[in-house]
């Protein structure tokens, strides 16, 4: 069936919170009329009761650690992080609290949290509600991240997400909600540390995640009208990473662009970059290049948001200086 | 109390400026003039009003993401204001920060916070300038009632009152946070901040003397060494979280009511007190808020746009040939 992000979210927590009754939803107006801010938790209270989707105060330190602690007990919350910036309000319970439990505790412990949490610039509302922050949480150890750019991936990620017994955090890039794709029915499961190709091509790598997969393919459907034939891998997971599949498709290609709308300093493109530079060294023909936002918070102005962000013209372009090495 | 003519002529014409900003933001965001999230400030005028009316630009006040109020009532400039609503070059921050992160350093407006509960540490911080160089300021972080439960806020309370800092909690209890009703109950708030050590009152937010005179008392208590205050003053948010929300999840009956009862500008001028405020004098200070406001605008949609360029001003740290 075909239904955008926003629907396949919520439609795979409908079924994950009928699956399994331990599988419980809490964050902030998640059980308000309205589903949230952008409707992902719509018709989960009505169906599943107030006892297991919860509506929390405005704490999120309480929010993300509790969500822990009650998967430390037995519970598997999907607890809402309404947007990804707000991570420096709970960053303790994250990266010293839930992220350590199953090694510091020495195995006694799982926990099986899932943070959804809304991510990326495009949408206006400026430096402290833009970022995307995920090569900070892939960061950490102990902490799996997860980046879907497409609905029927969100549905099989998110299936997987909540069904795994360690933390996760399920990153939503805001600009896609309402991006529509072909979604299959029922149960959907995908696994964790896959990439999808999707686009197949010889002449070059270009590698995206969340919303710069969708960037980098249609830079990718534009350089095919050129000649050139581009390969496109999107991540889909940031940790645990596909590193295999990189490497393989640089093996066929040679060359390597990645386009990340991080900030370029301890990037996932830096990361990739690194990746290549120790285990592809000799599959390349032509230095990698990273496209990603510039070194600075994100501007509330549109005309500078919209210059931000990774474009595919940039994307059009790296290709091109890559290719002509 | 003690209020100057000048003083009662300030209150209506801060609160009256910021009704009628507010009223045309929201037409024009409507109109798709304006960018980003915008949150309106509408019947707690009286709140800010009251709380910097006694102000100079030496003392501070952290705001919320609710904040367009606060910048008026410190004494922001319209036009400045509008040229960074509207994302301008020229703004108060060059347009990069917008409604949700507005600032005036020149008048002690620490900023606008899109971070709920981010603005009183940044408050008490500012409050501990003040008592460190005994300047005799004051400090002052708006909060919300959905702000008053996050970690960050229970710390400055407990701050403050360790430190002594001369700050002023300022509680703005509108019932609602986004699309939830606070399950807190009118009052809850105050003793809260009480339980820490400080003095705390609840006052009805709509009563702009009532209010003034809370707020009077509490800044001689911080400029005179008397440490903090917190103050709940309960109000009614008018229109939806944002522009844009229709606020479907209110009961209407009770939000009409709300609304009715609520509103500072008549209450205010039914005053006794207020009683030197002829209808002539209303009408002038009338007039001249619409003028202001219309060259503010037409000054604001004449302005330029930041060139590609200024992505790059205010950058400390930069990376040659890789900056993207
Ligand atoms: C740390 C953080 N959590 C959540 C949000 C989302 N959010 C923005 S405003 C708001 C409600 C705030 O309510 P309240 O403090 O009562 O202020 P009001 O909107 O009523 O003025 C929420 C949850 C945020 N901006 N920052
Ligand atoms: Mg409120």
């Amino acid at each position: 069936m075909k239904m955008t992000i926003r629907e396949a979210i919520n439609l795979t927590l409908h079924q994950e919170m009928e699956r399994d009754e331990r599988v419980i939803v809490l964050g902030e107006d998640v059980a308000s009329d309205q589903g949230g801010v952008y409707g992902i938790t719509d018709g989960l209270p009505a169906k599943f009761g107030l006892h297991r989707v919860i509506d929390t105060p405005i704490t999120e330190s309480a929010i993300v650690g509790a969500a822990g602690g009650a998967a430390l007990t037995g519970l598997r919350p999907v607890a809402e992080l309404m947007f990804v910036d707000f991570l420096g309000v709970c960053l303790d319970q994250i990266l010293n609290q839930i992220a350590k439990f199953r090694y510091m505790f020495g195995g006694q412990a799982r926990t099986p949290v899932v943070i959804r949490t809304m991510i990326g610039a495009g949408t206006g509302t400026g430096p402290q509600h833009s970022q995307i922050l995920y090569p900070l949480l892939a960061a950490i150890p102990g902490i799996k991240v997860v980046t879907p750019a497409n609905a029927a991936d969100a549905k099989g990620l998110l299936t997987t997400a909540i069904r795994d017994d360690d933390p996760v955090i399920f990153c939503e890039h805001k600009a896609l909600y309402m991006d529509e794709c072909e979604v299959p029915d029922g149960e959907y499961v995908l696994p964790f540390g896959q990439a999808s190709i999707s686009a197949e091509g010889s002449d070059i790598t270009i590698v995206g995640m969340s919303r710069t997969a969708v960037i980098a393919g249609e830079a990718a459907a534009k350089l095919a009208q050129k000649g050139i034939s581009a390969e496109v891998i999107d991540l889909r997971t940031l940790s645990p990473l596909d590193e295999a599949s990189v490497l393989e498709s640089l093996a066929k290609t040679g060359r390597l662009v990645v386009v990340d709308e991080s900030n370029p300093y301890c990037s996932m493109a830096s990361e990739i970059a690194g990746l290549v530079a120790e285990r592809g060294f000799d599959t390349l023909d032509a230095p990698v290049k990273r496209v990603t936002s510039p070194h600075t918070p994100v501007p509330a102005t549109p005309c500078l948001e919209a210059d931000y962000v990774p474009s595919v013209e940039r994307v059009m372009a790296a290709v091109e200086e890559t290719l002509s090495y | 109390m003690d209020m100057s003519p000048e003083k009662l002529v300030d209150a209506y014409r801060l609160m009256k400026t910021i009704r009628e900003f507010e009223e045309r933001m929201r037409s024009e965001y409507q109109q798709g003039k304006l960018p980003g999230f915008i949150h309106i400030y509408r019947n707690q005028e009286a709140i800010a009003v009251a709380a910097c009316l006694d102000m100079t630009n030496e003392d501070y006040i952290a705001s919320t993401h609710r904040g367009h109020g606060h910048c008026i009532a410190k004494g922001c400039e319209i036009e400045a204001m509008l040229l960074e609503l509207a994302c301008k070059e020229d703004g108060l921050c060059n347009g990069k920060g917008g409604s949700m992160h507005i600032a005036d350093m020149s008048k002690g407006m620490l900023g606008a916070n899109a971070i709920v509960g981010g603005g009183p540490p940044i408050a008490a911080g500012a409050a501990l300038t003040a008592k460190t160089l005994g300047n005799g300021a004051v400090s002052m972080a708006f909060i919300g009632d959905g702000a008053s439960d996050q970690g960050t806020v229970a710390e400055s309370l407990n701050l403050a009152v360790v430190l002594q800092l001369p700050m002023i909690f300022m509680y703005e209890n509108n019932r609602y946070a986004e699309f939830t009703r606070s399950p807190k109950p009118d009052g809850r708030i105050a003793e809260r901040a009480g339980a820490f050590g400080m003095p705390s009152e609840v006052i009805d937010g709509s009563d702009f003397f009532a209010m003034y005179d809370a707020c009077q008392q509490a800044i001689a208590r911080g400029r005179d060494g008397g440490g903090p205050t917190a103050i709940e003053a309960v109000c009614n948010r008018y229109y939806g979280h944002f522009e844009g929300d229709a606020q479907a999840y209110r009961d209407q009956e009770e939000l009409a009511q709300e609304r009715a009862v609520s509103d500072p500008i008549p209450r205010f001028l039914a005053d006794p007190r207020a009683a030197a405020l002829t209808a002539e004098k209303i009408a002038d200070i009338d007039v001249a808020i619409m003028a202001e406001i219309d060259r503010g605008f037409e000054v604001t949609y004449a302005a330029a746009d930041p060139t590609p360029d200024k992505l790059y001003t205010d950058v400390y740290i930069h990376y040659e040939g890789r900056l993207r």
